[in-house]
Formats: structure tokens, sequence, C-alpha cells
């Protein structure tokens, strides 16, 4: 959250210093193509209608970009003593420093969630055969350009900024660090992703 | 698996606080009939303390107390001991030579020199110490509630003293170390929740205490002195060990150390291990020891350096032999691949402890239809709605369920809701105690359960949204709530939530004749709220609130009640300095504590914590700075 508060300030600041043809206050597009080409991120429709059914969800649901501010923490509330606390947290980051990177995947349509070991793949190629045979399904050929080609699906993952990104768009070892978890979209949401920028 | 300390929280309700009329009976004993007719009988005037009388030639009255002497050391229940000290002088006496359990619900309550000057022939003590709230941050840090001076005063006055069990109490190494030098045939040390020791302590508990069949340390903070105390333990020889619980020992443990130690302890049926241990050491204890009836699992998880391909141990098997288990927990970093592995003993568990484990409903699913007999399940909310549904088909004869928050915050989205709390109150006919953290409850939900099990004894409900009213028709949760007081004639537990009215403290008032113990936070419309209650409910004892806004005229609503209590706290309520005073000058026996805590913002004279409780001793002198005694 912190992280994008200052890549706004920035951005802001760059607008303001920008030198262009045109009159000041026009063109939205065209600072939405630099937001877009800074950080290589395509634009993906709103998340939040995501989180219709229960069994879906994740017991933590992460805040997503159109969240409120979490309400101040009150002092001892919920009611849960700090060494339960304190012993469900630790494990989080444990995880990623262990053998095991866990990460939960879901996909559309599907109605559980399974959690494989990040840590097991050497690639992409080898993570999206696995999730082609654990959730029995077929990815397309990727591109760069109009990302997955030739399948109602595409692979997509959350990142450490909150942001939903293409799997296959950044390093595999910049992936394996900043995914938090892994879904699969279907249809109009898949295919809108291909032809993002 | 938490059957000892339910038994703890049973109180002496029954009777009028005892020690005051105790103290009378003594002063007052020329005019007391004794319970052979005669009047002023020969023998000393007596008080309490060890009788001087069985010294002297042998009396009328002698051999009627042998006689009592020896009836009554066969009362075990505290209540009935209780009763039986109030029938005469004789009785009370009798009956303090023969108590051998000792029960002190609040260490302040009680000076150690009174209680062991009354009861010399003790075995047992059990001490409780802090308020529970303060496990939730909500006090200042070192309050109190030694152990020091207990077992300063039992060193010399129990030479025999056997078992020692504490909660919330601070206890440190020297206390350890003393206990362990005092005591040569101390066998059970039982800590829950406390804190103020390392394993320096435990090390030396370990050495010297060579009668020690149970050291349970259970949510205790336990300071890592880097001591290896697990290595501590008499090297050669069987020991004498039933049950050895550290999970809550956050630090690594001498694995070795405890593989021979296990291997040395035939009569261990009790083990929980901490989260240092790995899946593959708990293979190695379990082979060991097929004869546990009790398993902490450790982390269940693969230890880093575990090459990938290696021969994974035949985990199935190590657990199908281990055919008297009944009570599993730990799971502290789960690997739910391994998870199947607990397959052959699933049908024989009646305790199963999965509150640290992130599993899902998909994952508890292979378990949970395998538990028929399951009476107490702890798990986390991950497992949501559906896993709750397995459960309540399943496991119809569960009697205690908690279902604890991954995500302990109020604004996330809620795994579980009245969904759950339906489900299980269909299926689990026989709940007798729930514990349920959600973000979304209704009214509905809560009647169901209600009226499905009226078994009920402990209802704790917590919708972890301040405020938070029915989830589909928006109104209080008050008609819930009362619908439990009302038709759970059982009812001794409540922990109350969501948006709730002064109406819903009158349902209570009404109806919750037996409620021992209330748990009340961000409720409530005005004084009235309070009032209901400590007018309504007689056989009140602990009463806990936060954030409501209860005033002084509230507290004087409790003035004929409180000395039948062990405690009232209020934390951020309305209550005045004035107030608060008001009530410790109408009640001598009662402290009344006034603790200030930094961290709470408020711009008036209210008082930020109020905790008070019936003492015979006044005062006490170890208060904090923080903490002023009015009087």
């Amino acid at each position: 959250m912190e992280s994008k508060v200052a890549y706004d300030n920035e951005l802001n600041l760059i607008k303001a210093t920008e030198l262009r043809l045109g009159l000041p206050g026009t063109d939205d597009r065209e600072e939405q193509a630099l937001f877009s080409a800074r950080n290589n991120k395509r634009p993906l429709p709103d998340t939040s209608k995501e989180c219709g059914s229960k069994k879906n969800s994740d017991a933590r649901h992460v805040d997503n970009e159109t969240a409120p501010p979490a309400k101040a923490q009150i002092v001892g509330w919920p009611p849960i003593r700090s060494y339960r606390k304190n012993n469900l947290q630790p494990k989080k980051s444990d995880q990623a420093e262990a053998a095991g990177i866990y990460l939960k995947v879901s996909m559309d349509g599907a109605p559980y969630l399974r959690k494989i070991d990040l840590g097991i793949y050497k690639g992409y190629p080898e993570l999206l055969k696995a999730l082609e045979s654990m959730f029995k399904f077929t990815i397309g050929e990727y591109s760069e350009r109009e990302g997955y080609k030739g399948s109602e699906y595409a692979p997509t993952y959350e990142d450490k900024d909150g942001d939903w990104m293409l799997v296959g768009d950044v390093p595999w070892d910049m992936f394996m660090s900043s995914c938090k978890r892994l879904r699969i979209m279907k249809g109009s949401e898949a295919r809108g992703l291909g032809c993002g920028v | 698996m938490r059957k000892d300390r339910t038994e703890m929280s049973e109180d002496d309700d029954r009777s009028p606080p005892l020690d005051l009329r105790g103290a009378d009976i003594a002063e007052s004993s020329n005019k007391t009939r004794n319970c052979s007719g005669v009047s002023g009988s020969g023998g000393p005037v007596p008080g309490p303390g060890p009788s001087s009388m069985e010294f002297q030639a042998p009396y009328p009255d002698q051999v009627l107390e042998n006689v009592l002497e020896n009836v009554l050391q066969f009362l075990s229940s505290r209540r009935d001991r209780n009763a039986a000290s109030l029938v005469c002088r004789s009785w009370w006496r009798v009956e303090a030579l023969t108590r051998s359990d000792l029960f002190i619900g609040n260490c302040y309550s009680v000076s150690p020199r009174r209680a062991t000057a009354r009861f010399t022939r003790v075995r047992s003590v059990s001490i409780k110490g802090r308020p529970r709230f303060a496990d939730f941050n909500l006090m200042p840090p070192d309050w109190g509630a030694h152990f020091a001076p207990w077992v300063t005063a039992m060193a010399s006055a129990y030479p025999w003293l056997e078992k020692v069990y504490l909660k919330r109490m601070s206890v440190t190494d020297d206390d350890l170390t003393l206990l362990a030098k005092s005591f040569p045939s101390f066998k059970e040390l039982v800590l829950v929740c406390c804190d103020g020791f390392g394993t320096s302590g435990l090390a030396v508990i370990a050495s010297k205490c060579r009668q020690l069949k149970v050291l349970d340390l259970i949510e205790s903070e336990v300071t890592d002195d880097e001591v290896d105390w697990i290595a501590f333990f008499p090297e050669s020889g069987a020991t004498c060990l039933e049950s050895l619980i550290f999970d809550c020992v956050e630090c690594p443990i001498n694995f070795d150390a405890l593989e021979r130690l296990v291997a040395r302890s035939p009569s261990l049926k009790k083990l929980r291990l901490n989260r240092f241990v790995s899946i593959g050491q708990l293979y190695r204890l379990m082979v060991r020891s097929p004869q546990l009836t009790h398993l902490g699992t450790g982390s269940f998880s693969a230890s880093e350096g575990m090459a990938h391909g290696e021969q994974e141990p035949d985990f199935f098997t190590a657990f199908a032999a281990c055919r008297s288990l009944v009570c599993l927990s730990g799971f502290r970093e789960i690997l739910p691949d391994y998870l199947p592995a607990i397959h052959p003993i699933c049908a024989n568990l009646t305790s199963l402890n999965f509150s640290y484990a992130n599993i899902n409903a998909d994952q508890l699913k292979l378990v949970i239809f395998h538990c028929h007999k399951l009476q107490i399940f702890w798990v986390l909310d991950s497992i949501c709605d559906e896993g709750l549904q397995a459960v309540s088909s399943t496991c119809k004869d569960l009697r205690e369920l908690r279902v604890f928050p991954f995500d302990a915050r109020e604004d996330n989205e809620g795994p579980v809701s009245d969904v759950g709390l339906q489900a299980i109150s269909e299926g689990c006919r026989k709940l007798q105690s729930i514990l349920y953290f959600c973000q979304h409850m209704t009214n509905a939900a809560v009647i169901a359960m209600s009226r499905n099990c009226p078994d009920l004894e402990v209802f704790r409900l917590c919708i972890m949204g301040r405020h938070r009213p029915d989830r589909v028709t928006g109104e209080p949760m008050d008609e819930g709530f009362g619908a439990i007081v009302m038709n759970c004639k059982k009812l001794t537990r409540l922990a109350v939530s969501g948006l709730l009215t002064d109406r819903a403290f009158s349902y209570i008032g009404k109806y919750g004749k037996l409620v021992r113990t209330l748990s009340v936070a961000f409720a409530g419309d005005s004084d009235m709220g309070l009032k209901y209650v400590l007018e309504g409910c007689p056989r009140l004892q602990k009463l806990e609130i936060r954030d409501s806004p209860f005033g002084d005229a509230a507290l004087r609503s409790g003035l004929h009640h409180y000395y039948n209590m062990r405690f009232l706290w209020m934390s951020s309520c309305r209550l005045s300095p004035q107030g608060c005073q008001e009530i410790a000058r109408a009640l001598p026996r009662l402290v009344v504590e006034v603790i200030r805590d930094d961290a709470i913002e408020h711009t008036d004279e209210t008082v930020d914590i109020l905790y008070m409780y019936r003492s015979l001793e006044g005062p006490r002198d170890d208060a904090p700075g923080f903490v002023t005694i009015l009087q």
C-alpha cells in the first residue's frame, strides 16, 4: 500500500513537469499508457466482484485496490491471546524462507482452492503444465504482446503490491519472489487481458 | 483436553463468603455448641491453626473428632468441604485438617500465611492470578500475581507438597528452584498462561524433582535462556513421567536428549511437542512410545534440511501403532500432504486440536469424516462454513467446539458465519461448550442453537466487527442472546458481542439465573444494562466488561452482591474515581483497584480500569505504581 502511494506521488510529479504538446488538463489515456509502460502492468478488470461465494474466498482475504483503509486496530480486540496471534503469523514468512513457497491457486468456476509449492518448479513451462493437470484445462500460447492465445483461460497472479498480473510477464525469479497467489481467469476477463494496452 | 481447567473455574457459589464467616466462628467459639452437645467442654479456646489439642489426653470430643476426620477425608469436592466447615467449630477444624487440595481462585483474596495456617496438611495447591482480560494486553504488564510469596510460605508449611497448578501467575526461575528444593515428593507442575521464568527454571525442575510425573506448560511464556533443559532429566534409569507438555515453549529443543528421555519413560501417556520438532523427529518419538493417549505433533512439517527424494518414514504405520491415542493436537506448521497419515487413529479420537493448522474445507474433510467419536474440536476458521458443515454431519457426539480466526482483524471477509453456526447446531445436539469467532451473525442462527443444543453450558460468541447488527435483518443481536439465556437452562458462562442494547442485558438478568461468568465488550446503551445483570444474576462470580457505557449508578447497584463475586473488571467504561471510591468505602473487605493505562486516550476524568475483588487481607503491598487502591 505504501509503495503505491509513493508511486502515485512520483507519478504526479512527473506529470507536472512533463513536456508535451497540447493543452494541459487533457489526455488521460496517455497517462495510463505511461503508468503501464513504467511497470509493465496490464490494467485488469476490477477484481472486487470476485469475492462472491464464501466457498471460494480465502480465510485471509487480502486488501484489494478498492478496499477502504482498514480501521485502526483496537487494543485487545478481537480477544485473542497474543500467544495465539504470534504463532499464526510467523508461519507465513517462514513458509517463504523454508523449503517451500506455498501459494493458493484458484480457478474461476472450480469450487475449491488448491495449494502449490512454487519452489519445486524451475520455470514457467513446468508451472503451467502442473496447473493444467491440476485443474484439467489447457493454457494457450503465451506471447508478450497478446497474452495467452488459443484458450479460454489465462493464469494470473497477485503480486506484492496487490496488483493482478499475467503469469509470464516478468522474469521467473522476480515472479517467485513477488507472487502471493494465483488465479486462473476465465472468459472475457481473460481475453481482456490479452489485448490490454 | 481442557477438563482440568473447567473444573478449576467452579466456585463456591452456594455459600456466602466463607472465610469471613470462619473468622467469626473462631472468635465466638465460647458461644458455639460443639457436636457432642456438651457445652463448655475441656480444652483451650481454639482458633485457626494447628490444633494444640492433639497432644493432650483424649477428651470426649476427641473421639468424635477422630471419627469425623476419618469421614471427612473422603470429601473431595471443595464446595462440599466449604459447606462442611460451616457446620460448627469442630467441623471447621477437622475439615481444615483433612483438606488436601487447596484452591485459591484469586491469589490476593487470602494471604499465603493465612491459608497455610488454616490448612496444614495440603498436598496439592491451585492458584489463579491475573484477571483474564490481561491476556489481551488490556492491562500494563507487571501488575502482580507473584508466585514467590506462596512458594516461600509453602516451602516451610507443606513439606509433603506434591502438586502445583498455577494460572496467570508470574513465576520466576528462583521460584522454581525453591520449589524443586523444598518438596522431595513433588510430582506435578502445571503452568497455564504463566510467565516470568525460562529454560533455566525448567532445567532445575527436570534435574531435582526425581518423582516428577507431570510437567505441563500450557500457553505460557518461557524465556529462552539457551539452557538445554531437556538434557537435565536424570540420564539413567526409568523416569516416572506420565505427562510432558511443552508445545508453548518457543525455543529449539535438544532432540536427541528428548528421544532418550521418551525411551526411558515407560509411563508416558501425554506428550505435546513444540513446533521445533519436525515430522521426521515426531516419527522417531512415536515409534518409541506407542502407549501414548495424548499427542501434540509439533510442527507436522518437514525440517529444512530434509533432502528431496529421501525415503519418507511410514507415518501411517506409526499412527496405526498408537492404539490408545484419543487426543491429538499440534500441527503448528502443517504440511497438509501429511494429514492422511493420521487416518488410522481418527476413529478413536475424542479430542482434536487443529487451531494452529491453516487447512481448508477439503483438507479437513479427508480427516473429519472418520472422527465419529469426536467430543472436543478446536479449529481455525480457514475451514469455512463448508468445513463446519462437514463437522456437523459426522461428529454427533461433539461436546466442545472452538473456532478461532486465522486473521483476527475486524474488517476481513469472514470465512465462517451464521451458516456454519446453524449447521453445527443442527448436527451436534449434545454441544455443551462453544467459542465462535466470526465477522457476521444472525439472530436466527443463535436462536436455532439455543433450541437445538439444550445442554449448552458455555456460549461464547465473538462477532469481531464491533457493534455489528444482524447480518440479514439489521437488528441488534438482543434476541439471539436472549434466546440463549432463556432456552439453555444449564448456561453458566456467557460472552456477548455484536450490536446489543440494554434489552439484551434485561434478558440476561431475567433468565440467566445460573450464569457465573459474563464477558461484555462494546455493548449496552446505559446504566440500566449493567443494573439488570447485577440485580438479576444471583450466581454471578466473574464479570468482565470493556468499552461499554456503564457508569457509577450502575456500579452502585451491585453493592449487595460484590462480596459474593470473585472479581469485577470494568475498563474504558464511564466510571469516575468518586464512584469507585464510594464502593470502596461501603465495602471494607473489597479491594478496589483503579489501574491507569497510559495507552488509553481519554480527555475526561473517567477511570481507565477498575478491578475489584473480595479479600481478607486488605490492600496488597506489591502493587506497582500504576495501580491505586481506593479506601
